[in-house]
C-alpha cells in the first residue's frame, strides 16, 4: 500500500475520533533509604484526559516540568502509565504488553525534538527510514520504494539515502526523522517539540511541511511544544498543561483570544512578541516565583502559589476543569475570568 | 582570589567548540560521504606509533603463518650432540637445553602466543559484551547480580585465579584461553553496561522501540553496534594482557606444555644465572619478542582508542 | 581618560577565524558596528552567525579562534593589543558577562555570596569584607531574590535556573561596569522565567547605565528590550539600525525572511514564508553576498561584488544595509511592514 491510497483512505474518516486519554498519570517513584525502598513520588502526570479526531492538531502546551512530554511518551507508550487509559479506536494501548503491543505500535509513532540524538550515527538515511520497516517486518516486500517513496514525501532527494545523518542540517535531519515516523502508515504522530531546536528560518520550513503533510495524509497530531507562537499556528485546539494537570483547554481562538486562567493568561502575556511597537502597549502579568516541585505539588489548586487571585478556596479545593463562565471551553480556575491578553495589531484573519 | 571564579575563563573553549560544531553542520550536505567507521580509519592512519604497532604486529603475523617456510629446522627435533650452543650458520639464535633450533621454536611459539592472545581477548570480549548489554538493557536486579559479579571476579588477582584454574584442570591451550577469558570479561562487560546505559536513553534508540523493536534487536542493531568501537579497543588491549599471561604462566610451567613451544616455556629454560649471563641467546629473543608484541598491540590499542572517539585522547 | 569622540565600544572589521578537521572556519568575516554609552543594542543571527563568537572575542575569550583582522576598541583602546593583566581589570569590572548558561559561571563549590564578595573585592582592593558582604546582599535583593540575606549564604545548586540567572546578573553588574555583555540570557529559560529576568535586565541597565550588547536569536526578546539591532548574517553584519526601523521596514532581504518565517503569538498567520535553502557553509562560504543562494533577489552583481554596510532610507536614525538592491525592497510591501 503506497502513502497515497493509505492517506485516501484516511481521508474520508476525517473528524473521526483516534485517540482517547482518560485520566492518564504517570507517578515516577522516588528511592531512598538503604533499601531503595520507594518514599515518595514525582506525580509528572496526574489525571490528563483528551482526545485527537482523524486530521486535527492538539497541542499540548506548558513550561517544562508541566508533564506535556511525558504524556506524549505515554501515548507512544515508551513510558507504562501508573493509570488511566490511551484508547486507540477503542482498544485501551495503556495495560498492553510488548507482545500485545506490537501490531498497535504502527498506528501511533513519534518525531522527537533533537535533531541529533534522534537518528543513528552509524546507520544510513535508507537504513534509519527503513528501521521501522524491518522491526515490523514489511521492509521485504517493496521496503526500498517505500523509503524512496518516504523520502520524496518529506522533500529529500533520493541520493541522500546513502549519506549519514552528520552529513545533513538540523532542518534536514528533522524531515529525516518525520520520514521514519511516517513509515509505518501511523494516524496519529505525538510531535514533541519537533521544531524547538531549529532556526527561526529553518523552523518555518518544518512547520510547512509539517501542516502539508497532515492535509495530504490525513493525520491527527498531538503538538507539544513551549513555544505559544507556533502552537497558534499549527493548533486547531489547545491543551495548556501546569504542573501535570490540564489548567484550560479549547479551540486556538477561545485559547488565544478568550483565555480564563490566570496561568493561560500569565503565559500569553509573558512571550515577547517581535514588534517594537507593542512595548509597553502589552499589559504583562508577571509571575512570581518558580514553578512547585512536581513531587510536593501545592494543595487545592497547583497554580495558586503564584497566582495573583488566590484565596483560601484556592488551597482547600481542586478545580475542576470545567465551563463556569460559558465562553464554550472548560478551565480549572475557582474564579476565571475573560481576560484576552493579546493585542490586536495585525489584522486577524 | 582570582582562583574562586577560574569559570570566567573556561566557557571560551566549550563555547567557541560549539560555534565550530554548529557552523559545520549548518553546512547542508556536504560534498564527502564518510561513514563513522572510515572517519575512525582516517584518524588512525594519521597515528604514526599505531600504525607502526600495526605494521610490525602483520610482520609477525606472517612469520608465524609461515614459520615451516623460513625455519629451516623443526622446532621440536633434538639434538642431544649440540646443546646449548650459540648463534651459529646453521642455528640462527642457537639450540636450548634439548639441542632443538631457538629460531625455529621462536616463530612456531609466535603462533601459539598470538592464537591464546586473540582467542582469549575475543571470548573475554564475547562473554563480557553479552553480559554488559544484558544488564544495561534489562536493569533492575539483573544488573546488580551480572556487575557484583563482575566486581567481585576483578577483586581477586587474575594471576592466582588462573593459576588455580590451571591447576586444578591441567594445562593445556583451551584451559589457558578459558582461565584467562573467565578473569578478564568484566573489563568488556563494564564498558559495554555504560555504552548500554547511555544508548537506551537516545532518542533514535526510543524511536526504533516505538516501532515496535523488541531488546534483541535493540542490542543487535544499535548498542552493539554504538559500542564496537570501544569493543575493538580494550579487546586489543585484553590481547595484549592474555599474551603476557600465557607467558607468565607458560614460564611458571602451567601453560603450555613442552615440546610445544610458546615464548612463555622458552623463557623457562632461562632459570639459572648461568644461562642469564652467558648464554643471551636462551631467553633474550623471546623476551624481545613478548616486550615487542605487547607493545606494538598496546600502541595499536591506543591508536584506536583515539580513533574511535577522539575526545577522549589527550588534547581535553 | 575617555576619547569622547569616539562610542563607548567600536568593532572594527573583526574577522575571526578557526581551524578544523574540515578546513578554516570563518566564523566571523568583517563583522562592524558600534555601542554608544547607556543604550541597549541587540546582536541578533541565527546559529553560526558569528554573533556569539564576537562577543566573546570583545573579552579575549575565544582562544581556539584567530583573530585575523580588525579591532575592538573600548573608550578609545584596542582590546585585542592590550597586556593580559590590563585585559583581566577591564573583565568583570568595566565589561561584564552574562552567560546563556549560568553554571558556566557560577562556581559549584562557592557559595554565592562569597563568589559576589570575591568579584567586589578583586577589583576594589580597599573595600572591606563586611563593607563587601552589605553590598553583596544589597545586590541580592536589588536582582529581586527574595530573603538575600539567608541567599547569600546558599551554593548554585540551590537555585532555581531563574535565580540562578538572577545571581550571575547580581555578579555581572557588581562593580558597575559601563558595558554588558548578555549572550542568550533567556533562552534557556520558560517563558514565564524568562519575563522576570527581562524586566530584572531593563532594572539592572537603568540602575548602572551600563550600555548593554544583548546577543540573541529571539527576536521577540530585541523587539522587548533594545534600543538599536544588528542583525548578522555568515558572520557580517547584514543590517543595522534603530530597532523599530528595522522591524518594520527592514532593507536586508534577510531580514525580511527572518521576520516573514515567524509565526506571529499575536495574529494568525495564514501561512509562514520560510527562506529556501539553509545557511552556507563558512568553510567556503559563497562569493559576493553571502545571503546570494537563499535571496529571493539575487542578481550576478550578488555573485560577484561583496555587498557593503551602507546608509539607507531618509529617518534621522542611522539605518544601514549591506544590500546592493536594497532600494527595491522598499517598494515591496511585506507582510511584516503592513
Amino acid at each position: 500500500m503506497t502513502v497515497e491510497t493509505a492517506a485516501a483512505e484516511r481521508l474520508e474518516h476525517l473528524g473521526e475520533e483516534v485517540l482517547r486519554v482518560e485520566d492518564l498519570t504517570m507517578h515516577f517513584p522516588i528511592r531512598g533509604g538503604v533499601f531503595r525502598r520507594p518514599v515518595g513520588a514525582v506525580r509528572a502526570v496526574d489525571g490528563v484526559s483528551f482526545a485527537i479526531d482523524q486530521g486535527e492538531t492538539l497541542s499540548l502546551v506548558g513550561e517544562s516540568g508541566c508533564g506535556k512530554s511525558t504524556t506524549g511518551r505515554m501515548v507512544v507508550r515508551l513510558l507504562e502509565p501508573t493509570s488511566g487509559r490511551i484508547l486507540y479506536r477503542g482498544h485501551d494501548l495503556a495495560t498492553m504488553s510488548e507482545d500485545e503491543l506490537r501490531p498497535w505500535r504502527s498506528k501511533t509513532q513519534i518525531v522527537f525534538q533533537d535533531p541529533y540524538a534522534s537518528l543513528s550515527p552509524r546507520m544510513t538515511v535508507h537504513d534509519i527510514v527503513a528501521e521501522p520497516l524491518r522491526v515490523q517486518g514489511r521492509y521485504r516486500r517493496g521496503g526500498a520504494d517505500r523509503v524512496s517513496e518516504l523520502l520524496d514525501l518529506v522533500g529529500l532527494q533520493p541520493e541522500h539515502a546513502n549519506r549519514y545523518a552528520h552529513e545533513f542540517s538540523g532542518g534536514q535531519r528533522q524531515r529525516i526523522g518525520i520520514a521514519r515516523a511516517l513509515a509505518l502508515d501511523p494516524e496519529l504522530l505525538v510531535l514533541d517539540e519537533p521544531v524547538s531546536a531549529l532556526d527561526v528560518s529553518i523552523q518555518a520550513q518544518v512547520v510547512n511541511q509539517l501542516r502539508e503533510l497532515q492535509q495530504r495524509l490525513g493525520l491527527a497530531y498531538l503538538f507539544i511544544s513551549h513555544d505559544l507562537s507556533i502552537v497558534r499556528h499549527v493548533s486547531h485546539r489547545i491543551a495548556v498543561m501546569y504542573l501535570g494537570v490540564i489548567v484550560e483547554t479549547g479551540s486556538r481562538d477561545e485559547i488565544f483570544t478568550a483565555p480564563t486562567h490566570p496561568y493561560t493568561q500569565a503565559l500569553l502575556s509573558s512571550v515577547p512578541v517581535p514588534d517594537p511597537r507593542l512595548r509597553g502597549a502589552r499589559e504583562r502579568i508577571t509571575l512570581k516565583g518558580d514553578v512547585p516541585n512536581p513531587a510536593n505539588p501545592p494543595s487545592g489548586c497547583r497554580f495558586r502559589t503564584r497566582c495573583w487571585k488566590a484565596e483560601a478556596k484556592c488551597a482547600e479545593e481542586v478545580p475542576a476543569l470545567e465551563d463556569r463562565l460559558g465562553t464554550g471551553h472548560p478551565s480549572a480556575c475557582h474564579f476565571p475570568e475573560l481576560l484576552p491578553v493579546l493585542p490586536t495589531s495585525g489584522a486577524a484573519s | 582570589m582570582s582562583d574562586l571564579r577560574p569559570s570566567l575563563d573556561t566557557p571560551d573553549v566549550a563555547a567557541a567548540e560549539e560555534v565550530v560544531a554548529a557552523e559545520a553542520t549548518a553546512t547542508g550536505v556536504r560534498t564527502q560521504r564518510r561513514s563513522p567507521a572510515a572517519m575512525a580509519v582516517r584518524r588512525f592512519k594519521r597515528n604514526k606509533v599505531a600504525v607502526a604497532g600495526g605494521v610490525f604486529l602483520l610482520i609477525i603475523l606472517v612469520l608465524a603463518l609461515f614459520a615451516p617456510l623460513i625455519a629451516q629446522q623443526s622446532p621440536t627435533a633434538v639434538d642431544l650432540g649440540q646443546i646449548r650452543r650459540p648463534p651459529s650458520g646453521e642455528h640462527w639464535l642457537g639450540t636450548d637445553a634439548s639441542g632443538r633450533d631457538v629460531f625455529a621454536r621462536l616463530l612456531y611459539a609466535a603462533r601459539v602466543s598470538l592464537l591464546v592472545g586473540v582467542f582469549a581477548a575475543l571470548v573475554s570480549v564475547l562473554l563480557g559484551t553479552v553480559i554488559g548489554a544484558v544488564a544495561g538493557l534489562f536493569g533492575g536486579w539483573v544488573d546488580t547480580l551480572l556487575m557484583r559479579t563482575a566486581d567481585m571476579v576483578l577483586s581477586f588477582p587474575p594471576i592466582v585465579v588462573i593459576i588455580v584454574l590451571a591447576g586444578l584442570l591441567g594445562p593445556s591451550i583451551p584451559i589457558l584461553i578459558i582461565a584467562i577469558a573467565a578473569t578478564t570479561w568484566p573489563t568488556p562487560a563494564r564498558l559495554v553496561r555504560g555504552v548500554t546505559l547511555t544508548v537506551r536513553e537516545r532518542e533514535y534508540l526510543h524511536a526504533a522501540r516505538v516501532a515496535g523493536a523488541s531488546r534483541g534487536w535493540l542490542l543487535r542493531k544499535h548498542i552493539v553496534p554504538a559500542a564496537m568501537g570501544q569493543i575493538v579497543v580494550v579487546g586489543t588491549l585484553l590481547v595484549a594482557q592474555a599474551i603476557l599471561a600465557e607467558a607468565v604462566l607458560s614460564f611458571l610451567g602451567l601453560g603450555v606444555q613442552p615440546p610445544q613451544a610458546s615464548w612463555g616455556n622458552m623463557l623457562n629454560d632461562a632459570q639459572s644465572l648461568t644461562v642469564i649471563q652467558s648464554m643471551p641467546w636462551l631467553w633474550l629473543p623471546p623476551g624481545l619478542a613478548i616486550a615487542a608484541t605487547v607493545l606494538a598491540v598496546n600502541f595499536v590499542g591506543d591508536g584506536l582508542r583515539d580513533a574511535v572517539d577522539p575526545r577522549q585522547s589527550g588534547r581535553s | 581618560m575617555d576619547d569622547n569622540t569616539e562610542p563607548l565600544l567600536v568593532i572594527d572589521d573583526l574577522a575571526v577565524e578557526f581551524r578544523t578537521d574540515e578546513g578554516v572556519v570563518k566564523a566571523v568575516d568583517g563583522a562592524a558596528f558600534t555601542i554608544d554609552r547607556g543604550e541597549i543594542v541587540g546582536v541578533v543571527g541565527e546559529s553560526g552567525s558569528g554573533k556569539s563568537v564576537t562577543a566573546m572575542s570583545i573579552l579575549g575569550l575565544v582562544k581556539s579562534g584567530r583573530r585575523v583582522r580588525g579591532a575592538i576598541r573600548f573608550r578609545g583602546r584596542d582590546l585585542g593589543t592590550l597586556p593580559a593583566k590590563e585585559l583581566r581589570s577591564i573583565r568583570g569590572a568595566e565589561i561584564a558577562m552574562i552567560f546563556q548558561d549560568p553554571m558556566t559561571a557560577l562556581n559549584p563549590v562557592v557559595t554565592i555570596g562569597r563568589q559576589i564578595v570575591e568579584a567586589l573585592r578583586l577589583h576594589d582592593k580597599r573595600l572591606s569584607k563586611a563593607a563587601a558582604r552589605d553590598r553583596a546582599i544589597e545586590l541580592l535583593a536589588l536582582v529581586g531574590m527574595p530573603d538575600a540575606a539567608a541567599r547569600f549564604k546558599q551554593f548554585p545548586h540551590e537555585f532555581s535556573g531563574g535565580m540562578r540567572q538572577r545571581a550571575m546578573i547580581a555578579m555581572a553588574i557588581a562593580n558597575g561596569p559601563s558595558l554588558l555583555i548578555a549572550d542568550e540570557p533567556t533562552t534557556a529559560l520558560d517563558v514565564t522565567i524568562q519575563a522576570q529576568v527581562l524586566d530584572l535586565l531593563k532594572v539592572a541597565q537603568q540602575e548602572t547605565q551600563a550600555a548593554t550588547l544583548l546577543i540573541t536569536h529571539d527576536l521577540g526578546v530585541v523587539a522587548e528590550l533594545a534600543d538599536r539591532v544588528v542583525v548578522m548574517y555568515a558572520g557580517r553584519v547584514v543590517e543595522q539600525g534603530d530597532v523599530t526601523t528595522v522591524f518594520t521596514a527592514p532593507r536586508h532581504p534577510y531580514t525580511v525572511g527572518l521576520l516573514e518565517s515567524l509565526p506571529r503569538l499575536d495574529r494568525d498567520v495564514d501561512e509562514l514564508h520560510p527562506i529556501p535553502g539553509s545557511p552556507p557553509s563558512l568553510l567556503a562560504p559563497p562569493p559576493g553576498c553571502p545571503f546570494h543562494p537563499r535571496c529571493p533577489l539575487a542578481r550576478d552583481r550578488c555573485r560577484t561584488e561583496r555587498p557593503e554596510l551602507r546608509v539607507v532610507g531618509n529617518g534621522t536614525a542611522v539605518h544601514r544595509t549591506a544590500c546592493h538592491f536594497a532600494e527595491e525592497l522598499a517598494a515591496v510591501p511585506t507582510e511584516v511592514t503592513r
